[in-house]
């Protein structure tokens, strides 16, 4: 049920999220979604695709190490309060979520999309589908 | 001029000590033929038999002794007297594989404690003196060897060992110590930790310092005496050859003087082996002509230096040999420990990196830094930021436990580190020595 994303590691210098971007760019790699998780060395770039097997693909022959990951992508209304619904779901549930970070403007009109990583994505998956919470997949 | 120690042996004639030299080298000889098979093979292969060896000018018939010979005879194969007859051993920092166990007699121990006793008096030390030893003490020969030295002499010695800087600076304050023994960017450290404080130079007790194990420069020196308002003076030593107090500066501060009644000096090309006059830079050679319990034969230090014989201002007549210029292997020195980059190589595959990686030393505020970036891996990367982090306090970890002392880890992209002629440059050294 889950999608995949893409986890590339740069090194948390000046230039180098340029360089990055430029070969996606070169490259005709459309980016749906992305986050930047930091350290003051390094820096790990998540991306959600298009296509993830073109993109790995590039990105590896650019000499990028990147690794794909099943991550839970639910779908919620554009309002306050709908983070909390199943925020609150997956609390209920024991579930701690790793990371997450939000698009607007995805796939469904007047929705955005929840990216999640947990450490149990196939039981993440299911709560959150038994609390009528639509989820994308691949 | 000042005071010696021995004056008899340190300011003894050429003629006296090429005497010593010859008998003293031509009965070392006899003894390991006599009591080290390894010694005898050696000699047996290279056609030679004791009574070929009549004195210093014979040295160069004898063949090297390299610090792979001491590993392979590892712990005691190369002690050439009944282990009943040895009262101590030291030993080197501990460099995998390269460990060396050194053994002495009580007369060892008392010889090279003279040679300490030599270097303390020629800064000026004497019973009057304080002299705190800030080397550390153990297996290193550092603190022992100048503890013994500083008891020759009868100063009063506080036997401090390294670390712990605010104690050093409260015995330096409160028993008005007047000599500091340690390593150079020690020295600096303390002299920074005192400026910090709020001390001036001249309200710092100390008057001279015995500094070595490790490589500085002449403004290094300059910056130390300024801080601590002393007279800064190197030593050299190994711990196969003794410690500290083979070679010691003088007040002239040009140069080190080998104790040549016990250590034949000889610099030779380190390509051809063939030996190299005075003022020609190569690879220093020592041969130990009293050491009775671990005695070595034209030992390869893997140091380039150059010997001088020119007369010098203080008195002495024993050869001034330079601070070392270099190194003829890839051994770095780094806060006085002994690095190869085999050993952060062994560490990084054993940790699950691959051996692309680079070596940074530089020197901050006088004191040594290693930096070593290692390109990230597949096998390594992982999504998650806590557990590379991690790995990466796992890996310093390694190290740290591998090398003795703190290396920073910064994970680099793949291919980032420089590669010339497919070769990767491995070591950068930028400290200015």
């Amino acid at each position: 049920m889950s999608i995949s994303q893409i986890s590339v590691f740069l090194e948390n210098k000046s230039g180098s999220l340029s360089e990055f971007s430029g070969v996606l760019s070169d490259n005709n790699i459309n980016i749906q979604a992305m986050s930047v998780a930091e350290t003051s060395e390094f820096g790990i770039v998540r991306l959600i695709t298009d296509d993830t097997y073109d993109a790995a693909t590039v990105l590896k022959d650019a000499g990028y190490i990147a690794r794909i990951t099943p991550v839970t992508c639910a779908t919620i209304e554009d309002r306050p309060g709908s983070l909390h619904e199943i925020i609150s779901v997956l609390n209920k549930s024991g579930i701690d979520v790793d990371y997450m970070y939000a698009f607007l403007g995805g796939r469904k009109e007047n929705h955005a999309h929840i990216i999640l990583k947990t450490e149990d994505d196939k039981k993440t998956d299911a709560v959150l589908k038994s609390a009528g919470i639509e989820l994308l997949e691949d | 001029m000042g005071a010696y120690f021995q004056e008899e042996i340190e300011c003894a004639s050429a003629g006296k000590i090429k005497q010593m030299q010859d008998e003293r080298l031509a009965a070392q000889v006899k003894h390991v033929w006599d009591n080290v098979p390894f010694y005898r093979k050696k000699l047996e292969e290279a056609g030679i038999k004791p009574e070929d060896i009549k004195g210093r000018d014979d040295l160069h018939k004898l063949p090297f002794t390299t610090k792979a010979d001491l590993r392979d005879n590892y712990p005691d194969k190369l002690v050439a007297v009944p282990l009943d007859d040895c009262v101590r051993i030291q030993s080197t920092s501990g460099t995998t594989g390269k460990r060396v166990v050194a053994y002495y007699t009580k007369e060892d121990i008392d010889l090279w404690e003279d040679c300490c006793a030599r270097a303390i008096v020629a800064v000026g030390g004497s019973k009057k003196d304080v002299c705190q030893v800030s080397y550390g003490y153990g297996l290193f020969t550092g603190g022992p060897g100048l503890n013994g030295g500083s008891h020759k002499v009868g100063c009063l010695t506080v036997p401090t060992s390294s670390g712990n800087t605010d104690r050093q600076i409260m015995f330096i304050n409160d028993l008005k110590t007047t000599i500091l023994c340690c390593t150079p960017s020690y020295a600096a450290y303390l002299g920074e930790s005192m400026k910090e404080m709020g001390m001036k130079p001249d309200e710092i007790p100390l008057k001279a310092g015995i500094f070595g194990a490790e490589a500085w420069s002449e403004e290094m020196r300059n910056d130390i005496q300024k801080t601590l308002g002393i007279k800064a003076y190197d030593i050299y030593g190994l711990t196969e050859l003794s410690g500290p107090g083979v070679a010691f500066e003088c007040s002239e501060q040009k140069g080190m003087h080998v104790n040549e009644d016990h250590f034949i000096a000889e610099v030779v090309d380190p390509e051809t082996g063939e030996p190299l006059p005075d003022g020609e830079k190569g690879e220093l050679i020592f041969t130990s002509i009293t050491k009775k319990a671990f005695p070595l034969l034209r030992y390869r230090t893997r140091d380039i230096c150059i010997l001088s014989h020119e007369k010098c201002g203080c008195g002495r007549t024993h050869v001034k040999m330079t601070k070392p210029l270099g190194r003829t292997d890839d051994m770095l020195i780094i806060r006085g420990v002994n690095v190869f980059p085999s050993q952060i190589e062994t560490v990084l595959l054993k940790e699950g990196y691959q051996a692309n990686y680079q070596i940074i030393v530089d020197r901050v505020n006088n004191t040594d830094t290693l930096d070593v970036h290692v390109e990230m891996t597949p096998e390594v990367f992982t999504d998650n930021v806590g557990e590379i982090s991690r790995r990466q306090n796992e890996l310093v970890a390694a190290l740290r436990s591998m090398l003795g002392i703190k290396a920073n880890v910064t994970l680099v992209a793949p291919k980032s580190i420089i590669r010339s002629e497919g070769k990767a440059v491995r070591v950068i050294d930028n400290r200015k020595i």
